[in-house]
């Protein structure tokens, strides 16, 4: 494992540390040979219009790294997809852009993060003010055990986003039609989040995400506890979101990533493999691992 | 064929020992019914004990006698005046009627005798009567009043003991007159107010309950008010904020540890501090709370911890990634989610300093008291230490109302788990 | 006015200046923009302002209060005659107890000329002192709520601030287990130092003969007392074994019993009951000891010619034993329920019986997990007072005759601190080197005992 990111370290170090490569090649796990292929990454990381930036982000978990010298660019109003087999990191890397990850004590975060202007892992930044530009989306639905209403109100009021209650009223319907749930719940506001359907919930929580008006809205497999019915209207909600919010989508699904997304980075073992418009990572990848993922030869 | 003989003979070798482990089972199975009904049988001779000790403290004998107010007697010419009121001898028109009913008593220990059947408190009762009613003045009329607790056990007893007559204390002559009042019934038996509505006394049968009863209270409302927001605050640094360091483990060694000191060992600790070194007076529920706080400080920190654990790690992504502080995080979440449970384990921490009585003993709080005490800062004993204290007197009587004071503590002691049972089902939320 | 006054005016004080806060905030919103250009919610800076503005008030009155007694003491006390402060330390506390008496309640007839004109004094130096406090307060406050007033903008980053001190007071309350655990070695340490002093450590700790009374006059019979602890320590065991005799194996079947046997039903029924022994308190114990159990012992010892004492350590034992018997079976209980049932499994699938399955498969895999468990319950045994106290002897016999009288550490420690005492003579003292003797055998038995389940619980995990 440790072998493995060499290939992709700076260029100086890649000469010295080919020989530790060359030791570890005995291994016959078929993921572990294949790491070893993993160079720079291919395809088009960058964006002409960027809004958030990532350069050379390395995470650690204690001493176990995570995440490897990952650059990737989201531009404005784009969908970026994120794929790879469980374990590959994306998740992980995707928590950094908003530093969910703060909140687990080991883990630590190198590289640069920047949400425009703005250095997301500078020491003075203050974690409030990024989350309410970069919403979150989770895998499992996860409403507060309060209304409807005060789900999608929480966040517009700690942000202290209104100064008036018909204010407030108002962002509510706004977040709840635009997350297409209001026709489903306007009559019951004020009956619990956690009596809704899983597909419902997850739209509460989209709703209640985009009721801060974050810039960019985070989904970590915002799916993947739902049935297909349900998946389909998320689905559907993310496309017509990407009109005003930029997101980033880790999903399993490449038929998911294939349907929403502009752009789709697949990350493999902790580094970012590929980066290409999502047509071309299906049809054409650029690097053998991906086309061994997308053709099902593992994940 | 070979197989078939041996496969035959470990099943008969078995068959043969089958019984005799079949006997050890039901042995084994009998020694665990025996340890449970050994402990549901002490708990039923305990309540059975206590409660038919106890039982007959709640009603009280009373005495009808036919007082005469007389002025001249009383020494009192204004009723309406308080200071002639608080001097007047309202004794002697005791002593009066009861030598009239009955005047065969003549000598000096039969007078004595005589009159050591109304309690030394009714005069009080009979000065509220006639501060109410000043036109009572010169008046003969039928007052019921505290007999005395001899008097009392040997009314509640006497027909108890199966054909025996049961004496107590009191002499034949005694019992005579007591005879002689219950077949013109003039001897009754009340429920018995006094019990809950006084403090301590040296006479049982003006003994109660109220003034332990409120020093408790006042304890319990002072380790309340301390101990809750302490634990809880001390619960949420350990489950949220405290990093993973030898400072924090040592924080958590001493709380485990703390559950499990000597609750004396808390009473030695205020004692030293807060009595010896603040100068704190002795016998005051404040210290009594501070100290019990202490004690159960440990129980709510770990009861809360449990509860702050249980609340699901989502709903702190949810909010978190909302962009909610911790601290917006931990006040709008994780402690409203969390309160069932940690109002459950208090309660049970409030149960158990409620019963609590050494380190009560330590710090004074076992002084005779007959006041009952209004604020936190006015000595006071508690139900327990009173308990205690009754415990120690020879009287039949005060067996009976330490028994009943015990009735009392652990009906509240079992109603304050109920409400925690009550709670956890209620409010309790599974994830 | 007094010092709860002061404290009552001064914290509604405090929650006024939270609206102030909150009152500059929105007027400092409205210069720059509305609410939203503010750094935090407006609540946050009512919640800054308080914090400021309190906590430097609230920590001049607990000073104040701490040591406005001593200082204004002092000074009386110099000014007394000098024939009252040549008297010893304690008849001048007395004395000065009577000048304040008099400060509180007028002068009575045994008031001296002297104590009254010291009483007046104190009057004023007490009011004087008041006065001060009001004027330090109150400057302070105005002081630092005109700099914050000043200072505050919407720049000012108050929500990061209150969360700040938040994080502090949360420290604060869970270091007060820390506290409270030196409080505790400190108390008993230090007046078990004084007591070492006029008491060898050897003849405590080895003496065999334990009578702390002390002679009041020097010419009183026995009046030099022994500090010979052994008897204490022995009673003590003898009791707590007695207890541990009962509660071990009624606890242990009756977790057994309930874990591996009962129905749900049985369960559910039988084992709230059985933690109703666990919640009576002890003084109730106590009475049922003393009043019903330790005399059926002596009648049923004297029908079979046995001369039973009616304090005996049988008594208190027993009902110490069934007082533990629910302590012992929740601990056992949970240990047991710990044990993987592919342990069970392996022993059914070979044809254990049940009782064989427990005997030989889960006991031994629960074992040290039990033991643990019994040793919390020895040392609850041990620190245990009011069953003692009520149902055991005071007198020191060394004897391991349950049917006789034996004291423990406990009674010890309650009879030789209640009631008024002077802190000084080694027989209050001795109390104390008593408490720091079951505070450490009881710390060692705990330790080792969360210890061992503990690392039973992780071979399990």
């Amino acid at each position: 494992m440790q072998a493995v990111n060499t290939p992709i370290q700076k260029n100086e170090k890649l000469n010295a540390n080919t020989n530790g490569t060359d030791q570890k090649k005995t291994s016959t796990d078929e993921m572990n040979n294949s790491a070893a292929k993993v160079g720079k990454t291919v395809g088009k990381p960058f964006a002409t219009n960027p809004k958030m930036t990532m350069r050379n982000v390395d995470v650690f978990y204690g001493d176990k790294q995570a995440i490897h010298d990952v650059s990737l660019d989201i531009g404005k109003n784009e969908v970026v997809a994120m794929i790879g087999p469980s374990g590959c990191g994306k998740s992980t890397f995707l928590r950094c852009l908003n530093r969910m990850n703060d909140t687990i004590e080991i883990c630590q975060v190198k590289g640069e993060i920047k949400l425009e202007e703005m250095d997301v892992y500078h020491p003075k930044q203050d974690v409030v003010p990024l989350r309410a530009r970069v919403g979150i989306v989770f895998q499992k639905p996860n409403p507060f055990p309060k209304s409807i209403y005060d789900n999608v109100a929480y966040g517009p009021r700690i942000h202290g986003l209104v100064e008036r209650k018909t204010d407030l009223d108002e962002i509510v319907e706004k977040s709840l039609r635009r997350a297409s749930l209001w026709e489903e719940v306007k009559d019951r506001l004020h009956a619990p989040g956690t009596g809704l359907s899983g597909g419902q919930q997850q739209r509460l929580c989209i709703a209640r995400t985009i009721a801060v008006s974050p810039e960019v809205i985070l989904m970590d497999e915002p799916c993947s506890a739902l049935d297909p019915i349900a998946t389909a209207k998320i689905e559907e909600l993310i496309t017509e979101l990407s009109e005003k919010f930029t997101i980033a989508i880790v999903t399993h699904s490449m038929q998911q990533a294939a349907r929403v997304s502009h752009r789709t980075a697949y990350f493999h073992m902790g580094k970012l493999v590929e980066v290409n418009d999502t047509k071309r990572v299906f049809t054409n990848p650029e690097h053998e691992l991906t086309e061994a993922y997308i053709t099902g030869r593992f994940g | 064929m070979t197989n078939s003989n041996q496969a035959l003979s470990t099943a008969e070798k078995v068959n043969q020992s089958l019984q005799k482990r079949y006997r050890a089972e039901k042995r084994f199975k009998a020694y665990g019914i025996g340890a449970i009904a050994f402990g549901l049988l002490c708990l039923v001779v305990l309540f059975t004990d206590i409660i038919s000790k106890g039982h007959s403290a709640f009603f009280q004998t009373y005495v009808k006698l036919e007082i005469t107010f007389d002025p001249v007697e009383m020494g009192l010419d204004d009723p309406s005046d308080t200071k002639q009121l608080a001097m007047a001898d309202f004794d002697s028109i005791i002593r009066n009627a009861l030598k009239e009913q009955f005047p065969e008593a003549s000598g000096r220990r039969d007078r004595r005798a005589l009159y050591a059947i109304v309690s030394n408190g009714a005069s009080f009762t009979l000065r509220e009567q006639l501060k109410d009613d000043p036109a009572l003045l010169n008046q003969t009329v039928s007052v019921w009043m505290l007999a005395d607790d001899d008097i009392d056990t040997y009314v509640k007893n006497r027909e108890d003991a199966d054909g025996e007559t049961f004496a107590g204390r009191i002499s034949e002559k005694q019992m005579g007159w007591v005879n002689t009042l219950i077949e013109n019934n003039q001897i009754e038996s009340r429920f018995n107010t006094t019990f809950f509505s006084s403090g301590d006394s040296r006479e049982p049968e003006q003994a109660g309950i109220l003034g332990a009863l409120m020093g408790s209270l006042l304890t319990l409302f002072v380790t309340i008010l301390l101990s809750f927001p302490i634990g809880v605050a001390a619960a949420v640094y350990l489950e949220e904020y405290a990093p993973q360091n030898k400072f924090t483990d040592f924080i958590e060694v001493n709380i485990n540890n703390l559950a499990a000191v000597p609750s004396i060992i808390f009473g030695l600790l205020g004692l030293a501090i807060f009595i010896g070194f603040f100068e704190m007076q002795r016998s005051l529920p404040l210290v009594g709370g501070l100290v019990l706080t202490l004690m159960t400080l440990p129980t709510i920190i770990i009861s809360s911890r449990a509860a702050i654990k249980a609340v699901p790690p989502s709903v702190r992504d949810a909010a978190l990634g909302l962009g909610a502080s911790k601290m917006q995080m931990v006040l709008h979440h994780v402690i409203p989610l969390a309160m069932p449970g940690m109002l459950t384990g208090a309660i049970i921490g409030f149960a158990q300093a409620l019963g609590e009585t050494a380190p009560l003993l330590m710090i004074g709080m076992v002084a005779f008291v007959v006041d009952i005490p209004g604020a936190i800062t006015d000595p006071s004993t508690a139900l327990p230490v009173q308990i205690f204290l009754w415990s120690d007197s020879p009287e039949r009587a005060f067996v009976e109302r330490t028994s009943a004071a015990i009735m009392v503590l652990l009906a509240v002691l079992i109603s304050m788990n109920t409400l925690a049972i009550w709670l956890r089902r209620r409010l309790e939320r599974r994830w | 006015m007094d010092f709860s006054q002061i404290f009552m005016v001064m914290a509604a004080t405090i929650a006024m200046t939270f609206f102030l806060g909150r009152f500059r905030a929105l007027k400092l919103g409205q210069t720059v923009g509305g609410r939203k250009s503010l750094n935090s919610l407006p609540t946050y800076y009512g919640s800054l302002m308080a914090m400021w503005c309190g906590i430097p008030c609230l920590i001049l009155f607990a000073l104040w209060m701490m040591f406005d007694d001593v200082i204004i003491s002092q000074a009386i006390m110099q000014e007394l005659p000098q024939a009252v402060l040549e008297l010893p330390a304690s008849e001048r506390g007395l004395i000065f107890n009577m000048v304040s008496n008099i400060a509180e309640n007028g002068a009575t007839a045994g008031s001296e000329p002297y104590m009254i004109s010291a009483a007046d004094r104190l009057q004023s130096l007490r009011e004087t002192s008041q006065l001060t406090l009001i004027a330090c307060l109150a400057s302070m406050f105005l002081l630092i709520l005109a700099t914050v007033w000043a200072r505050m903008s919407a720049q000012t980053r108050a929500r990061t601030h209150v969360e700040g001190g938040f994080k502090w007071v949360l420290l604060i309350c869970a270091s007060i287990a820390i506290f409270t655990t030196a409080g505790i070695v400190f108390s008993v340490l230090f007046e078990s130092i004084r007591f070492f002093q006029s008491v060898p450590i050897t003849e405590f700790l080895f003496g065999l003969e334990w009578s702390p009374q002390m002679a009041i006059r020097s010419d009183q019979v026995g009046g030099s007392g022994a500090f010979g602890a052994v008897p204490l320590f022995a009673g003590t065991l003898l009791i707590s074994l007695i207890a541990m005799v009962i509660a071990v194996p009624a606890g242990l079947m009756a977790a057994i019993y309930l874990s591996e046997y009962a129905r749900p039903a049985v369960r559910s029924t039988v084992k709230p009951l059985l933690e109703v022994l666990a919640g009576i308190p002890t003084v109730v114990y106590g009475f049922f000891a003393a009043l019903t159990v330790a005399p059926f012992i002596r009648d049923t010892g004297g029908l079979i010619g046995l001369s039973v004492s009616s304090e005996s350590a049988l008594a208190a034992g027993l009902v110490m034993g069934i007082m533990i018997i629910p302590f012992v079976s929740s601990l056992s209980d949970d240990v047991i329920n710990a044990v993987p049932q592919s342990l069970r499994d392996g022993a059914y699938g070979l044809g254990a019986t049940r009782s064989e399955t427990i005997k030989q498969v889960v006991i031994p895999a629960a074992l040290p997990g039990i033991v643990g468990g019994i040793l919390l319950a020895v040392s609850r045994a041990i620190g245990e007072t009011m069953i003692v106290v009520m149902a055991a002897g005071l007198a020191a016999n060394l004897t391991a005759n349950p049917l006789e009288s034996v004291t423990t550490v406990t009674v010890q420690i309650v009879t030789l601190l209640v009631g008024d005492q002077e802190f000084n003579s080694p027989k209050t003292l001795s109390a104390f080197a008593l408490g720091l003797m079951l505070f450490t055998i009881t710390l060692v038995l705990n330790y080792i005992a969360l210890l061992v389940v503990k690392k039973y619980r992780e071979q399990y995990e």
